[in-house]
C-alpha cells in the first residue's frame, strides 16, 4: 500500500514538474477563460437588468460559469497527453516495471485535479481583482474549486478513455469541439436558469456542467444553500468515480492489446 | 528453483495472434543460458518484438509458457519485472524531463530511494558518458545519447537479464559501433542479454548464440559458426589473368574437379568458383592445379558462408527480400505499432 502511494506520488511529481516546466503554456491556457470573463463580462453587463435574473452584478454571476467552463475545456485535452506517452513508449516503459497499475492511473487523475484547482483559483482571483464579489466567502469559493475539480476529473477521464480506446487525436479534438459549447450553453453558465427556454432547462438538469454550477452558486450565495451544494457535489463525485473506473477499464484494454 | 541448468530465459511454444488473423508467433521456442548473449534474428515482422513483449510481461501469449530465471511471466509478472531490464525499440525516456530525472523516477518505480538511488544514477550517468548532459532535457540529446540513456534506464535496478529490442536501428554507423562495444561490456559483466535484430552483421558480431526467426517460429539456432558450418563449405573464387577460350574451359574444370573436397565448380570467362569444406586449405591445391593446367591466376578470395547464406538455406529466400516483403506487408496492414 505504501509502495503504491509512493509510486503514485513520484508519478504525479513527474507530471507536475512537466507542468511547471511549461508554466508559459499554463498561462496561455488561461488566456481563453480570461477573455471569456472580461469580454462576456462587459458585453452582457446589463443582462442582469432583465427581470427575473436574480443577481445584481453579471461579473459575480459569470465567474463560476467561466471557472466551470475552463474545467471542461482544459481537461478535454488530457487524452492527447496519454496518446503521446503511449506513442513515445513511456507508458510501456512504466508497464515493464513492477509499478502498481493503479498508481499510473491515479497519478494522471491527481495531476489533472491539481491543475484544474490551480486554474480555478487563478480565475477566481482575477474575477475578484476585476471587482467580482463572492458573498459565500472562502467556503463558497472552496465548493466552486472542488466542483470544478470533480467536473474536470469527469472530462479528463473521458478524454483518457477515448484516447486509450481509439488512439486517434482527431477523435479527441472532435469530441472536445462537439461537446464544449453545447454543454456550456445548456447550463446556467452565462444565463440565469429561470430565463432559459423550457427545453433547455430540462436538458440542463441532466448536464453535469450545470450540476457543478448549481452546487457552486448554491455555496457562493450570501445565504449558502448547503443542501444543494452537497447534493450536486455528490452527484458529480459519483460521475467522476464512474468515469475514472471506465478509463481504468480502457487502460486494462490497452494493456491487453499491446 | 534455480539451478545451473535452469535457463535464464525460456519460451516454450509461444503463440500470439492479433486481431485480423495476424499470427505474430507460431509456437516459438527459445532457451537462453545465464550469462549468454542471445540474438533473435529475423526480418521485420518475423515476430521478434512480440516475443520480447511477452517475455517482458507487456503482452500475454495465446498459449505457451515463458519463464525468466525460474519465474513464470504469466503467474508472477512482478517477480519477472524485478529480474529484467528492457531497452525497447522506441525510446521510452520522457523528452521533457532531464536525463537524471528519468533515471531517478525509473529507480523509484522499483522502490529504490535515498543515497543508494542517487549513487546508482550518478554512476550510470558517468558510465554512459551522460554526466555533463545529466541535467538537460532529453529532447536536446543526440540520437546516440538518447540510446545510451535508454540502456541506462534499463539497468537502474541492476537486472539480471537485459532485453534489447533492435537496439541499433536508426543509429548512424559510428554510434552503432559504440553501442556494440557497450553491449560487449555488459556481457562481460555477466548479464544475460537477449537482443533482437534484423541486421545479420549485428547478430554475427554480438551474439554467442542465434535463433533465426521467420514467420513467428525459430527455423534454426546455434552459434553463428555452427550455423555457417551447417552450410558445409566456403566459397573459393579465383580470378584469372586472361579470359579462357571455350575450348580450354573443360580442361580447367577437369583439373579442379579432380581435387578432393571441392564441389559446385563453375568456370565462366575469367572467373572460377567452387565450394570447399575448408576454403583456406583448398587454395594451394586449386592454385597448383591451375598452374599445372597452364592458367595464370590474378587473385584468389575465400569467403566464409554468411548468415545471409544460412538464412537463404533455412527460409528459402534472401534476408533482404524477406525484410522488404515484410515492410511492404506492414505498410499494407498499417495496424499501427510494431509486432
Amino acid at each position: 500500500m505504501t509502495a503504491t502511494l509512493t509510486q503514485t506520488w513520484w508519478l504525479t511529481h513527474r507530471q507536475l514538474k512537466a507542468m511547471l516546466r511549461q508554466a508559459g503554456f499554463v498561462v496561455i491556457t488561461l488566456v481563453q477563460p480570461v477573455i471569456w470573463l472580461f469580454l462576456f463580462g462587459s458585453l452582457f453587463r446589463r443582462i442582469v437588468e432583465l427581470p427575473g435574473f436574480g443577481t445584481g452584478s453579471y461579473l459575480d454571476y459569470l465567474v463560476p460559469g467561466v471557472v466551470v467552463m475552463n474545467a471542461v475545456s482544459s481537461n478535454m485535452w488530457t487524452g492527447m497527453g496519454v496518446l503521446e506517452e503511449i506513442e513515445r513508449g513511456i507508458t510501456n516503459r512504466f508497464l515493464i516495471t513492477p509499478v502498481n497499475r493503479g498508481a499510473i492511473m491515479s497519478a494522471s487523475v491527481i495531476t489533472a485535479g491539481i491543475s484544474t484547482a490551480v486554474q480555478s483559483v487563478i480565475i477566481v482571483l482575477l474575477g475578484w481583482a476585476a471587482g467580482a464579489h463572492y458573498p459565500g466567502g472562502v467556503g463558497g469559493v472552496a465548493v466552486l474549486v472542488i466542483t470544478s475539480v470533480l467536473l474536470g476529473t469527469v472530462f479528463s477521464a473521458m478524454s483518457n478513455a477515448v484516447g486509450m480506446t481509439l488512439r486517434q487525436r482527431e477523435t479527441i479534438i472532435g469530441l472536445s469541439v462537439f461537446l464544449l459549447l453545447p454543454l456550456t450553453f445548456l447550463s446556467s453558465a452565462f444565463m440565469a436558469e429561470d430565463l432559459m427556454p423550457g427545453w433547455m432547462r430540462d436538458a440542463a438538469t441532466l448536464n453535469p456542467v450545470n450540476w457543478a454550477l448549481d452546487a457552486a452558486r448554491g455555496a457562493l450565495s450570501a445565504s449558502p444553500d448547503w443542501a444543494v451544494a452537497f447534493g450536486y457535489s455528490g452527484l458529480l463525485l459519483g460521475l467522476a468515480v464512474l468515469m475514472v473506473w471506465l478509463s481504468t477499464l480502457t487502460f486494462r484494454g490497452y494493456q491487453k492489446a499491446v | 528453483m534455480i539451478t545451473d541448468t535452469t535457463p535464464a530465459i525460456a519460451a516454450y511454444d509461444l503463440v500470439k495472434t492479433y486481431p485480423g488473423d495476424i499470427t505474430a508467433l507460431d509456437r516459438l521456442t527459445v532457451e537462453v543460458h545465464a550469462g549468454e548473449v542471445f540474438g533473435l534474428l529475423g526480418p521485420n515482422g518475423a515476430g521478434k518484438s512480440t516475443a520480447i513483449k511477452i517475455l517482458t510481461t507487456l503482452a500475454k501469449p495465446d498459449s505457451g509458457r515463458a519463464v525468466i530465471n525460474g519465474h513464470d511471466v504469466l503467474r508472477h509478472p512482478n517477480r519477472v519485472r524485478r529480474e529484467i531490464g528492457v531497452v525497447a525499440q522506441r525510446t521510452g525516456a520522457d523528452p521533457q524531463a532531464t536525463g537524471r530525472d528519468n533515471l531517478m523516477l525509473q529507480g523509484r518505480l522499483y522502490g529504490m530511494r535515498g543515497g543508494r538511488l542517487d549513487g546508482r544514477v550518478t554512476a550510470l550517468l558517468d558510465r554512459f558518458g551522460l554526466a555533463e548532459a545529466a541535467d538537460r532535457a532529453v529532447r536536446t540529446y543526440s540520437g546516440g545519447m538518447q540510446r545510451r540513456l535508454d540502456v541506462a534506464l534499463g539497468l537502474v535496478h541492476r537486472p539480471h537479464v537485459l532485453f534489447l529490442d533492435e537496439p541499433t536501428t536508426g543509429l548512424d554507423p559510428e554510434t552503432r559501433a559504440e553501442l556494440w562495444a557497450e553491449i560487449g561490456r555488459l556481457a562481460q559483466d555477466g548479464l544475460t542479454i537477449l537482443l533482437t535484430t534484423h541486421y545479420l552483421e549485428e547478430a554475427d558480431r554480438l551474439a554467442d548464440r542465434i535463433a533465426l526467426v521467420d514467420r513467428g517460429t525459430v527455423v534454426a539456432s546455434g552459434t553463428p559458426d555452427e550455423l555457417k558450418d551447417q552450410l558445409r563449405g566456403d566459397a573459393v573464387h579465383v580470378e584469372l589473368r586472361s579470359v579462357l577460350t571455350e575450348a580450354f574451359e573443360p580442361a580447367v574444370y577437369g583439373a579442379i574437379a579432380a581435387l578432393a573436397g571441392i564441389r559446385e565448380i563453375s568456370v565462366d570467362g575469367r572467373r572460377v568458383s567452387a565450394r570447399a569444406d575448408d576454403g583456406a586449405a583448398a587454395v594451394p591445391a586449386v592454385l597448383a592445379a591451375l598452374d599445372r593446367a597452364g592458367v595464370p591466376v590474378a587473385a584468389v578470395t575465400v569467403a566464409r558462408p554468411s548468415l545471409d547464406d544460412v538464412y537463404l538455406r533455412h527460409v528459402g529466400r534472401r534476408f533482404a527480400e524477406a525484410d522488404a516483403d515484410a515492410t511492404d506487408a506492414a505498410t499494407l496492414i498499417t495496424t499501427g505499432g510494431s509486432r
